[in-house]
């Protein structure tokens, strides 16, 4: 049967539309789009005073499977995603094994086919076991089905290796996604190198180890006429090096975390695990900066960069606990409260930022429009819905949020990946 | 008198009257430790644990004789000695001695907040000693109550405080209770160990001993923890005791009557010349012995007497 979702405020960056309209869907795609369309033969929605907007991406999470299936799984994962709004998530290569051959690849698009609730493009390795020496067989990954390549938290060191991932991305055509952190300055770190990591005694992660690598993959994306896009920007250089790289057209996009616009380093007073994450949450300055480049359209995308560990690893010594933040089912309440409510971007940008630029950065045709001929990928808002964090309500297996117990404005209310509704769960 | 804190976790908790009263408590405590009978009632029937991560001569002895000489009961436990070497966590192996009904815990940890972190499941009351390079509050009240003695105030008291400042937890409890009861503290040391970022806690900062220690009342030696290191934080050893070594000669730059203190343990010729270590200026070991009169204060302070309304 055919989907209509009546009355709703469509909203589709991409086309620039924003005004009430019906939209008719069959067989996974979008068929028609108009003021009135006769609900006869259908299944009916009514999304009166509700936000329709084309299924939000998040290009950056943690399946964790294979591997560690005790944090996540792809099923656990992808039920997070759909509540949080995710339509489509981009997943990262570290599990165990490591995503950098084929059989992986396969055997994550193998599982999301299983369970059929989201959308996943897995992120394959660009080096073999994450290791920063040799390239992986790119070409082949990509033909499996790989949307992008990056080494996330063990990111390449070796400039000469990195180069050479650019370079072969020509050919490939996905991007690189490089998350920027130079190990020799950051070693041993726990939280950002400042004023609070002296305060509290704890080993810092300079701000400089991750405009350094920020600074050098915009060189070589210059040099070598390659698009990079940079994982999880949170300082203030990396700001502005990419936005004078902006200016200078080169090829370079960046995401931005939820936790990296709302937090700070001062908060670890308490030693809560839960604000232990990498990059580290950093200074008001830099927070500052972030917001700022929102607003000026620097940033492109929002990421969850969804991290999940046992309750058991983080209950320890902050120095002894894995890095990690999970963000898959508060992302889109906390920055629809915290930047859209308090007008520091519009909706339209907002819903750019989760949808249609992820899927232009990513090069997913049919993804992030609301048009005839696109995937039925609908989030669906409700803007005024009050809504308390509560972990224990979280379908993720994991728990390290560090928003437990926020009141915020504004909520997904609806999932729709393929035609098919997935959110609210039965 | 009032002491109102749950736990000693950290210098910054306090407030200048908080640190008086402990200053008063212990300077009645002194003269305990010089009886024949080195023993009060006071803490008759209340339990401490010496739970001790890190290897610690001078503090956890101390604990252990203030806890004895108030007549609690204390036992000792180690890293080596225990199943922590089996791979118990720090959440487990604490539940677990607090399951024998502990009344205190002292805590040495090489991790920074570990006492802080043990406070929020823990019923007992928690004593910092030591936590990464964090704080040491005890060490930095003893040094303060001893400057006391010496000095008799810390308005406008010149303390310089040189070597490894950022691996210090001594430093900045030193740092903190110091500024607090408005001595002037300057840090002196290599810049990989003094961010200038320490300047925002009320201190000055100068690479350059021999212009620091000009007109200095009390100069504060810290250990090169070579434990701690990080390569290259300075070329060697040699050049470091060069530039940053206290010697007769720099130490004549100071105050006529000015005073020497180290939280130990010292390494003789390199931070510190064996002679002044030595020396009549030298507080090192009565550091050592206040040490033991402090520690009752905190105990009595947070344990003793009635059940006090406790925050914190």
């Amino acid at each position: 049967m055919r989907l209509l979702i009546k009355n709703g405020r469509v909203i589709d960056p991409y086309s620039g539309t924003d005004e009430t309209l019906d939209i008719l869907i069959d067989k996974g795609k979008i068929i028609d789009i108009k003021p009135k369309i006769d609900g006869k033969d259908n299944k009916v929605f009514d999304a009166s005073r509700l936000v329709v907007a084309p299924g939000f991406i998040d290009m950056h999470v943690h399946l964790r499977e294979p591997g560690q299936e005790d944090k996540e799984t792809i099923k656990t994962g992808s039920l997070a995603a759909v509540k949080g709004g995710f339509t489509s998530v981009a997943c990262m290569p570290n599990t165990n094994p490591v995503n950098d051959n084929c059989g992986v690849t396969e055997y994550i698009l193998g599982e999301s086919k299983k369970h059929a609730i989201i959308n996943i493009f897995p992120i394959a390795a660009i080096t073999k076991g994450l290791k920063g020496e040799e390239l992986t067989d790119m070409a082949d990954l990509v033909d499996s089905g790989a949307c992008a390549f990056s080494d996330d938290g063990q990111p390449v060191q070796n400039s000469q290796v990195m180069r050479r991932a650019l370079e072969y991305s020509k050919i490939t055509n996905v991007p690189i996604i490089d998350h920027c952190e130079d190990k020799n300055l950051s070693r041993d770190g726990v939280m950002h190198e400042g004023y609070y990591s002296y305060l509290f005694g704890l080993k810092g992660i300079p701000a400089a180890s991750e405009e350094i690598m920020v600074f050098r993959d915009i060189i070589l994306s210059e040099k070598y006429q390659s698009k990079i896009h940079i994982a999880h920007v949170s300082t203030k250089g990396s700001i502005d090096l990419i936005r004078w790289a902006k200016d200078k057209k080169i090829k370079v996009t960046t995401e931005v975390t939820p936790h990296h616009l709302l937090l700070t380093d001062n908060l670890i007073e308490s030693y809560d695990t839960n604000l232990k994450v990498n990059p580290p949450l950093r200074s008001e300055t830099d927070k500052k900066a972030l917001l700022q480049a929102i607003k000026d359209g620097i940033i492109d995308a929002f990421a969850t960069d969804h991290a999940p560990h046992t309750f058991d690893e983080k209950e320890v010594e902050f120095n002894n606990a894995p890095f990690g933040i999970i963000g898959l089912e508060t992302a889109v309440s906390l920055l629809l409260d915290k930047l859209v409510h308090k007008n520091i971007i519009s909706l339209q940008r907002f819903i750019s930022m989760f949808s249609t630029n992820p899927a232009k950065i990513l090069g997913l045709k049919n993804k992030g429009k609301i048009c005839v001929g696109a995937d039925a990928d609908l989030t669906i808002l409700n803007l005024q819905k009050d809504i308390l964090v509560d972990t224990n309500t979280f379908v993720s297996k994991s728990r390290n949020c560090p928003f437990n117990g926020w009141k915020l404005k504004g909520a997904p209310v609806m999932t729709i990946v393929g035609g098919k509704k997935v959110y609210p769960f039965k | 008198m009032s002491f109102k804190h749950k736990h000693l976790l950290g210098i910054q908790a306090l407030s200048v009257s908080d640190i008086l009263t402990i200053f008063e408590t212990a300077e009645s405590f002194l003269e305990i430790s010089a009886r024949e009978v080195k023993k009060v009632p006071t803490l008759r029937g209340k339990t401490i644990v010496n739970l001790f991560f890190e290897l610690s001569t001078r503090t956890r002895s101390s604990f252990e004789l203030a806890a004895k000489r108030l007549s609690a009961d204390i036992i000792n436990f180690g890293k080596q000695t225990s199943s922590v070497s089996k791979g118990e966590s720090l959440k487990d192996t604490v539940l677990n001695l607090e399951a024998m009904n502990t009344d205190a815990i002292i805590v040495r940890h090489s991790d920074a907040g570990a006492p802080h972190f043990i406070s929020t499941f823990c019923r007992s009351h928690i004593i910092n000693a030591g936590d990464g390079a964090h704080e040491h509050p005890t060490q930095a009240l003893l040094d303060a109550f001893t400057i006391k003695q010496e000095k008799a105030k810390f308005k406008n008291l010149k303390v310089v405080i040189v070597g490894d400042i950022l691996h210090s937890r001594v430093a900045r409890s030193n740092i903190f209770l110091l500024s607090k009861m408005g001595a002037k503290v300057v840090c002196v040391g290599p810049p990989a160990f003094l961010p200038i970022e320490f300047q925002q806690f009320g201190t000055q900062i100068d690479y350059n001993l021999d212009r620091a220690i000009e007109g200095a009342d009390v100069i504060m030696m810290l250990r090169i923890q070579l434990e701690r290191q990080q390569k290259n934080s300075f070329p060697s050893i040699r050049e470091y005791r060069n530039i940053y070594g206290l010697t007769e000669e720099r130490f004549r730059k100071a105050k006529k009557d000015a005073i020497i203190m180290h939280p130990g343990p010292i390494n003789r010729g390199v931070e510190i010349s064996s002679d002044l270590a030595d020396s009549l200026k030298s507080m090192i070991l009565k550091q050592v012995e206040n040490g033991v009169a402090v520690r009752m204060a905190i105990l009595y302070l947070l344990l003793g007497g009635k059940d006090r309304e406790t925050s914190d």
